[in-house]
Order: C-alpha cells, then structure tokens, then sequence
C-alpha cells in the first residue's frame, strides 16, 4: 500500500458520487485518473485490504428487527450452548468474550414480536436467561480509519 | 412502527437493488448503467433510487470501509459504562467524537447484574493502544464514570451476517 492508495482509502471512506462517471469524478478528487483508480480498487479489493466498497446499508431501516442479546454462561457449558443458540438462523454473529457475560449475539428477524419469541425459545432450551440489551439510542456509527 | 418508518421501507426494486450491491458496486466506468442493465430499469431510475435512500438513511453512505484487521487494528474492544441516565444524551455523542470509537449505543441495564447503559466499541493496533483509548474515555467522563467494563472477544462462535437478500414483501 502506497501513498496513493492511503489517499483513496481515506476519501472513500468519506462517500462516493452518484453519476454517470463516479469513479472518474472521485479520481479526480485525489488527483489519478479513472483508469488507475479502478485499477487500484480491484488490487485492493484483491488483496482483502477493503471488506467493503459499495452502499452501507442501515439494517433496521430495511424493515427487520435487530437486538444484541448476551448471556452467562459457566465455562463447562459453554460448547453445548454455542451449538442450541447457534442452531437458530435468526442467530446473525455470535462472539464469546472475556466477562462474565460470556456470549454476546445479533439476532435478526422480521418482525419485533419475532425477536422476543427466539429469545423465550433460547431461554426455555439452554435453561440460562438471555438479557436483551437492544440499541435504545445511536449516537454515533463509524467504521472510518485514517491510513 | 410509526406510519413513517413504513412509509420510507424500501419497495421490490429497491430491495432488488441491495440485493445487487451487496457483494459491492461493480468496478467499471458506469456502475450506476451496469446494475440498471442488470434490474432491467433505466440508469437515471437506479441513480435517483439510490440518492432518496441515502436521502431516507435506508442507505447509510456509499463508499468504502476498509478491513480494519489488514489494516493493523486488530484489538477490537467493547467498552461499557455506567453514566446517569439524565447526562446520557451529551455524553454519547462525545464518546462518538473520539477517532477510535467506531459505535457508540445506549442500551438498557439488568441491575444489579449489568449496570452499564453506554457502549463504544474502540479498536486499536496494541493491547496497549486500546487500553489507552479506555484512559481516555475514563478521563473524558470523569465523574460520570460510575465503573466501567471492557469486553475483548475472545473467539467467533458464528458469523453469517444478516439475511437481508432472504428477506421477501
């Protein structure tokens, strides 16, 4: 990565245009042409340095339900409750931190009432209470990093 | 759901347009022309779809995220406080302001056993960078700080990402 694809890491993380020619346009801006720009977005794509380069998508405005639910679980039954949550498709991500809140999900669904029925299902099957901890308030989502 | 949120839920060609940028938009000249090729609509119709859902925030940004692992970040920690309820709305937006924090939520309590109510998630390149990023944040809320936690994950027990293309009418 040179000093030219730190600067189109930088001013593409701020938003890209939307018109006929947005790539020769966004080229402009950082001072290459069309062709190197999309030359450089496919080796940097390639070589895994963007996870992603399109539209950000804001999942509760798709018109689904989402919630973080975490749960405490004692390390000896750890294995045999990642496989029952994980079991349920509605289970999105799925990651065990270090705390005694252990295991920490998303759960998509359709609909709120949705939610709230995976959530009684999972708590009648492991035995152990899922705390439903849904964002209340956003106050700021970024996934920008200066390079 | 209020009236208004169901009003702005995408229709059948706006979803067959997220369905069509979810792996990325195309890298060639005329990206918006080539997805219209693809849906069977007209360039002008997917460009103007795409601005009214940037417009509505369906659409966060278009643009680029960066892998922030290729990148160096690798200590990703979620960071969660108690600070009075009555001072959550200033004190959110300041933890956001901070270059390293990438999600700043309020979420409810279970008391006694999970007093905090704001989470930030914060990323950086050392354990001893992220623990720095945790000083910061303690000193920025000063005595708002009623204890705080640092959750580092540990292992991926699943990650499939969210089934929005799965999604019909």
């Amino acid at each position: 990565m040179d000093d030219i694809d730190r600067a189109i890491i930088n001013a593409l993380q701020d938003g890209f245009p939307v018109c006929e020619r947005p790539y020769a346009a966004a080229a402009e801006k950082i001072g290459i042409d069309e062709a190197e720009l999309l030359r450089r977005l496919a080796a940097l794509r390639e070589q895994n340095t963007i996870s992603r380069f399109g539209p950000l998508f804001h999942a509760e405005r798709l018109g689904g339900a989402l919630t973080l639910a975490a749960m405490r679980i004692p390390q000896q039954e750890m294995e045999r409750i990642v496989a029952l949550v994980n079991a349920h498709p509605e289970v999105a991500h799925n990651y065990e931190r270090a705390h005694v809140f252990n295991m920490w999900f998303v759960l998509a669904t359709e609909t709120e009432a949705e939610l709230l029925a995976v959530i009684q299902t999972i708590e009648a099957e492991t035995g152990y209470p899922v705390y439903n901890m849904p964002k209340l308030e956003e106050y700021y989502l970024n996934l920008r990093f200066a390079v | 759901m209020s009236a208004a949120t169901l009003l702005a839920l995408p229709d059948a060609v706006d979803r067959a347009l997220i369905v069509a940028t979810q792996a990325g938009l195309p890298l060639v000249p005329r990206p918006y022309h080539e997805l219209a090729e693809k849906l069977g609509i007209g360039a002008d119709e997917v460009m103007q779809r795409l601005t009214r859902m940037q417009e509505r925030g369906v659409i966060r940004r278009i643009g680029l995220v960066p892998n922030h692992y290729a990148l160096g970040y690798t200590y990703n920690g979620m960071t969660v406080w108690n600070v009075p309820d009555e001072r959550i709305h200033l004190l959110g937006p300041r933890l956001g302001a901070l270059p390293f924090v990438s999600h700043c939520y309020r979420r409810p309590r279970y008391l006694p056993d999970w007093p905090y109510n704001l989470f930030a998630m914060v990323h950086g390149r050392s354990r001893a960078e992220t623990d720095a990023q945790v000083e910061e944040i303690a000193r920025l809320l000063g005595d708002d700080d009623r204890g705080h936690a640092v959750l580092y994950s540990t292992r991926i027990l699943k990650k499939t990402g969210l089934r929005l293309a799965g999604r019909g009418d």
